[in-house]
């Protein structure tokens, strides 16, 4: 059997991009044509909202994917994966601030003080934010072992997310729920590492004395 | 039929956009499931039973109604509870006339609503996902006062036709002052009671949806603003507009007086 490797995941790459892009570029050509019906601007929220959701998703499939595989490589798509993810969470709430709140921005600042869900999601975001920028190579590599302790917020963000996603629907709980079972599955399956980083940050005298509690 | 006066300042919603863009979630919950999923819906034959606290209960054919009865065109703001809003030239009768030949009595201090119950030909009832995990049948209802107000509408036809099922054919009503989900669709059944009937969105989000309804900007949904809407016009997404709400949705003039000295952050 062929052993997958850098040529292999070179491909998929590109077919991450391919991918990610091809929606956006749809849209450029589906938002004139009145493809996304009588209140576009609800749909293309919904429709950049779920996408950037599903994109997390698929970022954290990345590792289980490669172990079970056997396929290291494969960890090479989590980065453009999770950038593509910033940008669509990006696109999703500029949609909103620009084109449903038109920057009407006492609106605005109303809407995210009494909104929960709203904070919850722009929280994310600026989460996601922060590990975009430090996904740079350089940053990434001078950032040594705090670079991994930052990148595990994204387990954080993406309840965070399916979080804002609960509820910010109207009626009908199978769809979010959906989506925060995979979410919780995927990270059941680092459950180990997680115990781990959470026992070492609060419980830093456990690993001296390992009967107290 | 008689046609309508469109006030000024307001712009129709193109016809393509009110039969595309429904909240009809028997058939479905995005927008454009209702136009796909409820083309087959068998609306002939079609009765309405009125009953309960009336002197003469019966059955009207609204096949029969829509030839006889004197119709008229009426050009309503419709504003829904979601934040977005349309105009549309509605086609029908008024509620409160045909009310009275059935004789209510004097214990009718409502009047509650039912939607056709039938999974059959509603996917939605049939599937708890497809129908956003309401409890069918839909039922709404109104203080009787409310029910007999020269606005409230029987609507049978929009745009000069009749009603596309999407939009609630056969008979559906339409309650302008009201957010949208009032405006009950498919309608077998009236019943006049003496208590507050059960309304569906009250009933799956009780602190979210009120028995009233009515259109109030300075009442906030728990989850987003109702100070101001985004207006369905011609325009695509790159040029969406929102616009103020107007208190009981621009008829205050005509219904204001229906609520003097109800608390209406209260009885929302």
């Amino acid at each position: 059997m062929l052993k997958p490797g850098r040529k292999t995941s070179n491909t998929l790459r590109v077919c991450v991009h391919i991918g990610a892009l091809a929606p956006l570029l749809w849209l450029y050509w589906a938002i004139p044509q009145g493809v996304l019906g009588a209140d576009p601007v609800k749909e293309l929220t919904h429709f950049l909202g779920i996408g950037a959701l599903r994109l997390l998703l698929l970022t954290l499939c990345i590792s289980p994917l490669a172990r079970a595989l056997k396929f290291g490589l494969l960890v090479r798509l989590r980065r453009p994966l999770g950038l593509w993810c910033f940008v669509w969470a990006a696109l999703h709430f500029s949609t909103w601030l620009a084109l449903d709140l038109t920057f009407e921005w006492s609106l605005i600042g109303e809407e995210l003080i009494k909104r929960t869900y709203i904070l919850v999601g722009l929280l994310a975001l600026l989460l996601l934010l922060a590990l975009a920028i430090t996904s740079i190579p350089k940053l990434m590599r001078s950032m040594g072992k705090r670079w991994k302790q930052l990148h595990r917020t994204i387990y954080v963000i993406a309840l965070l997310v399916c979080l804002h996603f609960w509820w910010s629907v109207k009626s009908g709980w199978i769809e979010p729920c959906s989506y925060l079972i995979i979410a919780l599955y995927l990270l059941w399956l680092r459950r180990d590492s997680i115990m781990s980083y959470v026992h070492f940050k609060h419980r830093p005298v456990a690993h001296d004395n390992g009967a107290s509690s | 039929y008689t046609p309508g006066t469109l006030d000024p300042g307001l712009i129709l919603t193109p016809e393509s956009k009110v039969i595309n863009h429904n909240n009809f979630y028997e058939f479905g919950t995005n927008k454009t499931d209702p136009a796909r999923n409820s083309q087959h819906l068998k609306t002939e034959p079609w009765t309405l039973t009125v009953e309960g606290e009336v002197e003469k209960p019966g059955t009207i054919d609204v096949w029969e109604l829509m030839e006889t009865a004197q119709l008229e065109e009426r050009i309503y703001r419709m504003r829904c509870v979601e934040a977005w809003s349309m105009v549309i030239p509605w086609l029908g009768i008024e509620l409160g006339p045909l009310l009275k030949k059935f004789k209510p009595t004097s214990r009718a201090k409502y009047v509650a609503f039912e939607t056709l119950y039938d999974p059959e030909q509603m996917p939605g009832q049939k599937s708890r996902y497809l129908g956003g995990g309401i409890d069918y049948p839909y039922v709404e209802g109104l203080r009787i006062d409310e029910a007999m107000h020269p606005l409230t509408t029987l609507a049978l036809g929009l745009y000069g036709k009749t009603l596309p099922p999407q939009n609630g054919a056969p008979v559906r009503l339409v309650v302008p002052w009201k957010y949208g989900f009032k405006g009950i669709k498919s309608i077998v059944k009236i019943r006049l009671v003496e208590k507050q009937p059960p309304v569906t969105w009250n009933i799956l989000a009780p602190h979210e949806y009120g028995f009233y309804a009515n259109v109030n900007p300075s009442v906030d949904h728990p989850r987003w603003s109702q100070a101001s809407e985004r207006f369905i016009g011609e325009g695509g997404a790159f040029s969406s507009s929102r616009q103020k709400t107007l208190m009981f949705n621009g008829y205050a003039d005509e219904v204001a007086s229906l609520y003097s000295g109800l608390d209406l952050r209260k009885y929302f």
